[in-house]
């Protein structure tokens, strides 16, 4: 049985994190071809055979899969099914983008956000922002799924795979990139940090959120924020924490002005230690918290900052 | 151009669920449904369109079981006009898959002909972010996901998308499949006038079987279970107190 593993690859850089957690959950299944498709791939496809338990690595270089655009990737992740019986990747936006697709094309299922392998046909993956989890067998010959990366550890390095140049798929033709907008920021990834700090509305602006930044700045952390933290404007939108954001495990993470609303939580109830600061002592956030502090986040965090 | 939007019945977004004690899933009887918070920024994006004078007509779709009629009416009531239910489920816990959605959408798109299908991003129940791409990869139309800005420039469609790194803005051929996230607009409520007129308003009741497609799940749901509880934890008096337990704790 083999699998088909989707890296993440973006402007031509492989995202070592996301993709080798993606690797660790498709060991299980079978061996692991790497598809590094962009319109530059070969230095991510070189980082990706050294991850450790990948077999093979594909690189398609192609100008029609510079922007991970759905309808080429899809297409030429179709074109190489055949040979899988497991085609997955690392449930990142890019991802949730085109795996879809792809399953479409294929006449199967997708398995969106898959947390757990039970086997080759039984996945686990949480329901209602987390409320639930729900043991689900596939009878499609081909599974195509994302894993969430959160509940897997990312494969180590020690792997040298074959590297094998292949072509890019039918591009339609359909939609073109026009443009990115990334904030350069020196801090650790979202998803990947040990230690995250979060503010919510009771932030109350975006000049506020220095202090949210300084703790996470002290601490080597990356910065989080709730949805209401987000459509107020005191941060950007991939800061977002929750059922519709990024999900996040890290070692230690601080909410701060954050109620602790469940789609809230749906992104860091997993994080191994949870620090809660809010003025509220009945908000909810403090039932999942192992540590709650009911304070003004306004004294407490700068206080912090300067005792840690 | 014409405008469909799918919109699905789910469980309110404030219900607090709970998985039933034998496993098999989610109980969902006597619980507040709602029309999927997502569908609501479709529909409402389907509706400025309108306004703007760059749509003619918006037509809501809904597959599921019958009492996904109420999920249409209240798309009625904020200003759709046409709706179609196709009913697909007898059973309140009987859901149907993107992969079947989408198959029946795609006839429905065949028959109405729109220019532009938006639909939400995400269903908050299941949460699988599927079933618009896989519509348009059946039809084999352009897609732009997780839409927080777009704009309807000739026979393209210009799309800003919320993406892992930030944003990214692509531009898409028409007809084309949208679907919406949280930031794209803030929807309205129905008015009490609007409510009584959407009454009114036309509403065809179809089945999975006036499509021919087969709704038959891929997926077996084996069980459903409550996800493992935190310990429970402890409360701090001050910084220096917090500091102190996450020194112990090993976490700084
Ligand atoms: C479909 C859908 C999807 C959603 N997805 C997400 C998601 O992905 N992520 C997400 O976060 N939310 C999401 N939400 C929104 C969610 O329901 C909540 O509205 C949101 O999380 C609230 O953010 P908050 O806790 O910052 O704000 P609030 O609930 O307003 O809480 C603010 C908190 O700050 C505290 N506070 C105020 N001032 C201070 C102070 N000076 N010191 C200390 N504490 C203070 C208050 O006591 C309060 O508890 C979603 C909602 C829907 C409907
Ligand atoms: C109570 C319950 C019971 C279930 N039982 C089974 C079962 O017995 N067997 C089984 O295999 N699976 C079952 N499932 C799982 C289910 O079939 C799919 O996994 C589920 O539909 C996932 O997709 P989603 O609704 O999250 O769609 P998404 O792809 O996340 O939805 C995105 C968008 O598509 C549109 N859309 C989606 N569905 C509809 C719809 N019905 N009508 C109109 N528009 C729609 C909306 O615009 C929506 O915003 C069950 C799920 C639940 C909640």
């Amino acid at each position: 049985m083999a699998v088909l593993l989707l890296a993440e690859v973006t402007n031509g850089e492989l995202a070592i994190d996301a993709t080798a957690k993606a690797v660790t959950a498709a060991k299980a299944l079978g061996d692991v071809t790497v598809l590094c498709a962009g319109a530059s791939a070969a230095a991510a496809g070189d980082a990706a055979a050294m991850i450790d338990g990948v077999a093979k690595v594909l690189v398609a270089e192609d100008a029609s899969l510079g922007h991970r655009l759905a309808e080429p990737t899809a297409a030429l992740i179709a074109s190489l099914a055949g040979d899988y019986e497991h085609i997955v990747a690392p449930a990142t936006t890019d991802a949730k983008n085109v795996m879809p697709r792809v399953a479409a094309l294929l006449d199967v299922m997708v398995l969106s956000d898959v947390s757990g392998v039970v086997d080759g046909n039984t996945f686990e993956r949480p329901i209602y922002a987390g409320n639930a989890i729900q043991t689900v067998k596939s009878s499609d010959v081909k599974k195509v799924i994302t894993f969430r990366t959160s509940t897997f550890d990312a494969a180590g390095e020690g792997g040298s795979a074959s590297v094998e140049s292949i072509g890019a798929g039918d591009d339609p033709g359909l939609s073109e990139w026009v443009e990115d907008k990334v904030a350069a920021s020196d801090r650790p990834e979202l998803t990947s940090a040990g230690v995250v700090v979060s503010g919510g509305r009771g932030v109350g602006s975006e000049e506020n959120f220095a202090l949210i930044e300084k703790l996470a700045d002290k601490l080597g952390a990356a910065v989080g924020a709730s949805r209401a933290a987000v459509d107020s404007g005191f941060a950007p939108n991939d800061w977002q924490v929750g059922q519709t954001g990024k999900v996040v495990a890290p070692d230690l993470y601080i909410a701060a002005g954050i109620s602790g609303a469940i789609q809230h939580l749906a992104g860091m109830k997993d994080s191994k230690i949870i620090v809660a600061i809010n003025k509220d002592e009945e908000a909810p956030i403090f039932q999942v918290a192992d540590f709650g502090l009911v304070a003004d986040l306004f004294q407490a965090v700068p206080e912090l900052t300067e005792k840690l | 151009m014409k405008v469909l939007v799918p919109v699905k019945r789910v469980i309110d977004y404030n219900v607090k669920v709970r998985v039933k004690a034998d496993g098999s899933g989610v109980d969902l009887a006597n619980v507040k449904m709602s029309m999927n918070p997502f569908d609501e920024i479709a529909v409402e994006e389907a509706i400025r369109l309108k306004e703007a004078g760059k749509a003619e007509e918006i037509v809501v779709v809904s597959i599921g079981v019958k009492q996904a009629q109420e999920t249409l009416r209240t798309a009625l009531a904020m200003g759709a006009d046409r709706a179609i239910l196709v009913v697909a489920a007898d059973d309140v816990h009987t859901d149907i898959e993107p992969l079947a959605v989408a198959k029946i959408l795609a006839k429905v798109v065949e028959e109405e002909q729109p220019g532009l299908v938006l639909a939400g991003k995400q269903a908050i129940d299941n949460d699988m972010n599927a079933t618009g791409q896989m519509l348009s990869a059946i039809l084999g139309w352009s897609q732009a996901t997780f839409a927080s800005e777009m704009g309807i420039d000739g026979d393209s469609a210009v799309v800003t998308r919320e993406v892992d790194g930030g944003l990214q803005t692509i531009k898409v051929k028409m007809p084309a499949i949208v679907t919406v996230d949280l930031r794209l607009n803030e929807p309205r409520y129905a008015s009490l006038p609007n409510i009584m007129k959407a009454k009114k308003k036309p509403l065809d009741e179809k089945t999975a079987d006036d499509y021919g497609v087969d709704v038959t799940p891929r997926l077996e749901i084996v069980k459903t279970s409550e996800p493992a509880a935190r310990a429970a934890g402890i409360m701090v008096g001050s910084v220096d107190e917090l500091v102190a337990k996450l020194k112990e704790a090993g976490a700084v």
